[in-house]
């Protein structure tokens, strides 16, 4: 598991790739708060075109890092999810609150 | 006509979050030789997830000391069964635990959809626990290629 981060503007880009479990969403949370509060930027967009696996652990974290957002007044966009992470976040209804770019067919 | 088993596995391991993605792998070269599609491989690896999760977060309360037992058998029929068994502290309520949504854990961020995310994704789902004692998970479903 590895997470870019890349500012473009007032957005910051962070990019999970690998796997995105409990064990791995420990660090994720604590590095990508830490950004987050480095850049302050105007949107957060979530990229997961590299994301090869997520259980309901990413869920979590997605969840959090959108509230995270909110709360330093940013929007939250989730970017490129696989079809396999687009049944979880579906099925959880992250979708109906999220907003979505790129999903598979 | 009897279902024969083709194959069966045990393995206990501690309940160390490290193990979560160790647990995906045994499960996926477990099935790898009976001819699973890719998204029958994804189903069964998040399920086996989840359950193991479970057994870190909630019944060992992220004690990394724990045994976590993992047993998966499959039979010439196709049927895969994955048993996964904790001797943590149990659930108290397994009805209100299996609702969407539902965790005891929301400061930490758990999203409450790991029941619900092993019941779509495998064909059954069965939950026994005793609170002090454990608990054991138990997912089944049947692959459709079924090599014997």
């Amino acid at each position: 598991m590895a997470v870019e981060f890349n500012t473009v503007g007032d957005m910051l880009v962070v990019a999970v790739s690998g796997e995105i479990d409990h064990h791995e969403t420990k660090s994720l949370r604590e590095e990508i708060d830490e950004e987050i509060m480095n850049v302050i930027p105007k949107k957060v967009i979530f990229e997961l075109s590299r994301t090869a696996f997520m259980d309901s652990s990413g869920l979590g974290l997605i969840l959090g890092r959108y509230n995270k957002a909110l709360s330093i007044g940013a929007e939250f966009e989730i970017v490129n999810p696989g079809e396999k992470i687009m049944r979880i976040i579906s099925m959880a209804g992250v979708d109906k609150l999220i907003k979505i770019k790129g999903v598979e067919k | 006509m009897k279902e024969k088993i083709v194959n069966k596995l045990t393995v206990r391991f501690m309940s160390n979050s490290c193990n979560e993605g160790l647990s995906r792998i045994i499960i996926t070269g477990f099935i790898m030789p009976f001819d699973p599609t890719v998204e029958e491989v994804a189903d069964i690896k998040t399920a086996v997830s989840e359950a193991v999760t479970n057994c870190i977060v909630h019944a060992y309360k992220n004690r990394e000391d724990g045994v976590i037992e993992m047993k998966a058998t499959y039979t010439d029929s196709g049927k895969l069964t994955v048993v996964i068994k904790d001797k943590g502290c149990g659930i108290e309520n397994v009805e209100l635990a299996m609702q969407p949504l539902f965790t005891t854990d929301r400061e930490n961020e758990r999203s409450g959809m790991g029941f619900s995310i092993m019941q779509t994704f495998c064909d059954r789902l069965t939950v026994r626990s005793r609170v002090s004692e454990g608990t054991k998970v138990t997912l089944t479903k049947r692959l459709q290629n079924a090599k014997k």
